[in-house]
């Protein structure tokens, strides 16, 4: 089926999102679109999807216009979506969550389970789509669950179908897998909407591509006419460093030492196994693996945001196991949290109180129990400048900055106590290439001044860019730990939970 | 909102910035400014309207259930100017008699004026209406510290309560002169109420119990702790039957501020400084800024080092400690013993003026005010009209109602949207 979108525009109040948007995707075509996080992406496949009404242009299927009431409508013209966070039932069967709400029924309104199963099975195998159609979901690695969600769209009988960042999640091997299953669907005359912001997978994947930045698109090309430098420029829309510029590190005395460290969560499973792993003054050990690993628990162990159930935690020889948060970060510890939103700012609060949350009491921001308004103000509009925090002013509230904007704030904050030891967990998820560029260096400075780092990242390419050494997380363990010249395959497969040893063993 | 329907908010913003009157590129003047600004859905005028449209509820009310308003409204064919005249000559004496009953009389000022004398009589609504008001400012103040940091105090009734019987206790139970014994009564009164938000405050801090449940459940324990204790020989007043407790001696009572014959007491004063002080606190106390955040996002919070456990205690407990003195307030001020019940309309209430008062210190003042003019004047408008004073209670309901949504008041006066952070959903953080 042929997909046209023209003219596209859709506006929040004084906010256009989408701009006139022009969009093409051929029958049997893998159309990638390629833009940074609020380039309008998004909006146009919920313009797209029935979600929201267009302020202006026009959908065609094979030169038809169509207009969408709401998703279902949608989804009955052919149009199919897989959500960056998948819409699947946990405790239901892979059977179950694929046909509800189009449930294939016998007489007297049973459900048709073997009928289910059949149509199931059959597209799994057409596609190489490889699920057990009786696994509960919640029992699935996320690939897995992915291949639900595709199957849920092509049982539907989708002939486009859109993929909102759908790598974000997976291994570098369930990539490729995934893929594989993309163009298996577009061999078979499907469309396929691939909406990312990695230029590795554009390349690798799209037959043509569209990139857009701030509402409008900016440049169709195909992945021979291209490259990746050129795809940033437009991207971003001015050249950007792909590689951030860092000296060999130069590590000193251990600082941060994590010794037999276990961490339970809150339904007693075991989520942090018995780690031990020592950071040094002016090193980054880029902790990486897929997500839900362990990662976030370990951070949080160090930060004391979470009981230690045995093992230890030394800052430079002082013990700091489930120390409370504020020792913690009075020791010398910087915490940048995997939510900004949620664990690192006061959304509804000023720029300025946000910048101080740790501080607040202390002098010079307070004075027996009374806060320095003015001495707060005055700081936060000196960190605007600072930290490159684009705001008219620092009594605005958080919600209103950019995700970019706003970890820069975090970043602020935390980097405005004297460190010791920084732990970063995703410290770039979300952002722009500006901002990300921006977050790495004030990392390496951290580094550099002699701070040990600690960086949680799911992002391959950041895990090799920042870290000096590579501690790979898989199931609460770490499974090895390797140099930063070490293949992404290996990697990889460390992630996927193969030993360093038989990795290494690996072409 | 559709563009044939003109309105104030609409004519308004259609005009774009610094373009109304005057030439392109000339800042607005500030009357200008002034006038965006009312057309815009913020809190004073969202809150402005909401007591318009809440007195224009109970015009409506007043006309459909006065049988000589009904009668003329019958005859509407043949003398519609009657109808018109009844109606407003009916709605004049209700509302008039609401504003004669709660802030002056001009006949009765005008009275004072000419012959010197009769300035109690003058005086005596605006009286009530802050004797009314006291116990709303310090219980509506101590509920809106709460839901200012996210914690849902319903427990007003109980705290009220439990501020009134210890005040009650210190009050007849021991012998001091005024000047330490007033103290006490006073201190008594905090003191009592603080237990009572400690109470669900620990069991939210080490168990998870939802402080709206604890709270409600509270009021009922104290209610009924009341009626037990009132029956018992140190509270019950000696030689009766009826269950009421004994009577507070002079130096525990609030003197009165202007003479003995108006009942306004130094409770007002004190209510006054606690609202004041809550306001400092709020805004400057580092305290009050640690309540703010744990309020808002007790992650953030938490992540930032805060213990959001003992800010839960905290906050419960001083906000109970404020709707105690309300209970205090009433005792020592103006009631000087206490019966069965006693006090849960404050508690209650203190809900709707933290409400209607956006959970500011000052809101709360000016919508105690509110409540206690509709309250004193109505009283006055049921002895003098036929109207029963359980119409100001519909207007008071009303007003609230607008007030908590404020979406609905921008849609009846098609006002602008305010600009991000001017308006805050009140219901925000519930759940929590």
């Amino acid at each position: 089926m042929k997909l046209e979108l023209t003219g596209i525009t859709k506006a929040f109040g004084p906010l256009v999102a989408c701009d006139g948007v022009d969009l093409t995707v051929e029958e049997g075509e893998i159309h990638c679109l390629l833009g940074e996080n609020g380039a309008g992406k998004t909006t146009l496949m919920n313009v797209l999807f029935g979600l929201w009404h267009a302020d202006a242009g026009e959908i065609r299927l094979d030169g038809k216009p169509v207009r969408f009431a709401d998703p279902g409508d949608a989804v009955r013209r052919g149009i199919g979506m897989v959500h960056q966070h998948f819409m699947l039932v946990p405790v239901f069967s892979v059977t179950e969550n694929i046909v509800l709400g189009f449930e294939p029924v016998r007489r007297f309104g049973f459900l048709d389970r073997a009928k289910a199963r059949a149509d199931i099975s059959a597209l799994s195998r057409e596609f190489g789509l490889d699920v057990d159609p009786d696994a509960l979901v919640e029992n699935l690695p996320v690939g897995a669950q992915q291949r639900v969600e595709i199957l849920k769209a092509l049982i539907r009988d989708a002939h486009v179908l859109i993929l909102d960042e759908p790598t974000a999640v997976l291994t570098p091997q369930e990539t490729d897998g995934l893929f594989k299953v993309i163009r298996s669907l577009a061999r078979s005359g499907r469309s396929v909407l691939f909406i990312t912001h990695k230029l590795k997978e554009v390349l690798a994947v799209a037959d043509r591509i569209t990139v857009m930045r701030l509402g409008k698109v900016v440049g169709h090309t195909t992945p021979t006419g291209t490259s990746e430098a050129e795809l940033a420029t437009m991207m971003v829309g001015r050249s950007v460093e792909l590689v951030v510029s860092k000296q060999e590190a130069n590590p000193g005395p251990p600082v941060l030492e994590l010794e037999d460290l276990s961490v339970q969560d809150a339904r007693g499973l075991t989520v942090v196994d018995h780690v031990s792993l020592a950071v040094r003054s002016g090193e980054i050990v880029a902790l990486a693996g897929v997500q839900g690993n362990g990662q976030t628990e370990l951070a949080e162990a160090i930060t004391g945001l979470r009981p230690i159930t045995s093992g230890s935690v030394r800052l430079a020889g002082q013990d700091l196991t489930n120390a409370t948060p504020r020792q913690a970060l009075r020791a010398g510890i910087a915490n940048i949290p995997e939510d900004r939103q949620v664990d690192g700012l006061v959304l509804s609060m000023p720029i300025r109180d946000n910048l101080v949350l740790d501080v607040y009491d202390q002098e010079p921001y307070a004075r027996f129990g009374a806060r320095d308004l003015a001495r707060v103000r005055e700081d936060g509009e000196r960190k605007l400048t600072e930290f490159d925090i684009r705001a008219t002013s620092a009594d605005l509230p958080v919600a209103t900055l950019s995700g970019g904007n706003q970890q820069k704030v975090v970043v602020a904050r935390e980097l405005s106590r004297p460190v010791r030891v920084l732990v970063a967990s995703q410290p770039t998820r979300g952002l722009d290439v500006g901002s990300i560029e921006y977050v790495h260096h004030r990392i390496i400075e951290e580094r550099d001044r002699g701070a040990a780092v600690l960086v949680a990242s799911s992002e391959l390419d950041e895990v090799l860019a920042l870290g000096d050494r590579i501690a790979v997380m898989y199931r609460g363990r770490i499974v090895g730990v390797v140099p930063p010249t070490t293949s992404r395959e290996r990697i990889g497969l460390m992630m996927a939970g193969v030993e360093m040893a038989v990795a290494e063993e690996q072409p | 909102m559709s563009t044939t329907d003109a309105s104030l908010g609409d004519a308004v913003a259609r005009q774009p910035h610094g373009q109304g009157p005057g030439t392109a590129g000339v800042p607005p003047s500030w009357w200008w400014r002034a006038l965006r600004w009312m057309g815009e859905a913020n809190l004073a005028v969202v809150t402005f309207l909401a007591v318009v449209f809440g007195l224009f509820v109970g015009a409506i009310l007043i006309v459909v259930t006065n049988s000589a308003t009904l009668h003329a409204w019958g005859n509407f064919g043949s003398a519609p100017g009657h109808a018109l005249n009844v109606t407003f000559s009916t709605l004049g004496g209700a509302y008039g008699a609401l504003f004669c009953g709660s802030i002056f009389s001009p006949s009765a000022v005008g009275h004072a004026v000419s012959t010197g004398s009769g300035w109690t009589a003058a005086f005596t609504p605006i009286s009530e209406t802050l004797v009314s008001a006291t116990p709303l400012i310090l219980a509506g103040t101590g509920v809106a510290l709460g839901f200012a940091t996210g914690v849902f105090n319903i427990g007003g009734q109980g705290q009220v309560i439990a501020g009134a019987l210890a005040a009650t206790y210190v009050g007849f139970g021991v012998h001091l002169p005024i000047g330490i014994h007033l103290p006490l009564v006073v201190l008594a009164g905090a003191a009592g109420g603080a237990v009572a938000g400690f109470i669900p405050g620990i069991l939210k801090a080490r168990t998870g119990a939802h402080e709206v449940i604890v709270t409600i459940m509270l009021n009922y324990i104290f209610l009924y702790l009341l009626d037990y204790l009132l029956t018992t020989s140190p509270l019950q007043q000696p030689g009766q039957s009826n269950a009421i407790s004994q009577t507070v001696p002079t130096t525990a009572r609030l003197p009165h501020l202007f003479g003995s014959s108006l009942r306004v007491n130094l409770g007002l004063i004190i209510a006054l400084a606690v609202a004041a002080g809550a306001s400092w606190f709020m805004r400057r106390s580092t305290l009050g800024f640690e309540f703010k955040v744990i309020g808002a996002n007790p992650s953030a919070g938490k992540t930032a080092g805060m213990d959001a456990r003992r800010a839960t205690v905290l906050v419960l407990t001083i906000s109970g400690a404020l709707v105690g003195l309300a209970g205090m307030s009433t005792l020592a001020g103006t009631d000087f013993f206490i019966a069965s019940g006693y006090g849960g309309g404050n508690g209650f209430n203190a809900i709707t003026v933290a409400l209607l008062g956006r959970n500011r210190p000052i809101g709360v003042v000016l919508g105690s005010l509110l409540f206690a003019a509709l309250s004193t004047g109505g009283r006055y408008m049921q002895a003098t009209t036929s109207i029963p004073l359980d119409l100001t209670s519909v207007i008071q309901a009303v007003i609230v109602f607008l007030v908590a949504t404020p979406a609905l008041v921008r849609e009846i006066f098609r006002l602008r949207e305010a600009g991000a952070g001017k308006i805050l959903l009140f219901t925000k953080g519930w759940g929590g």
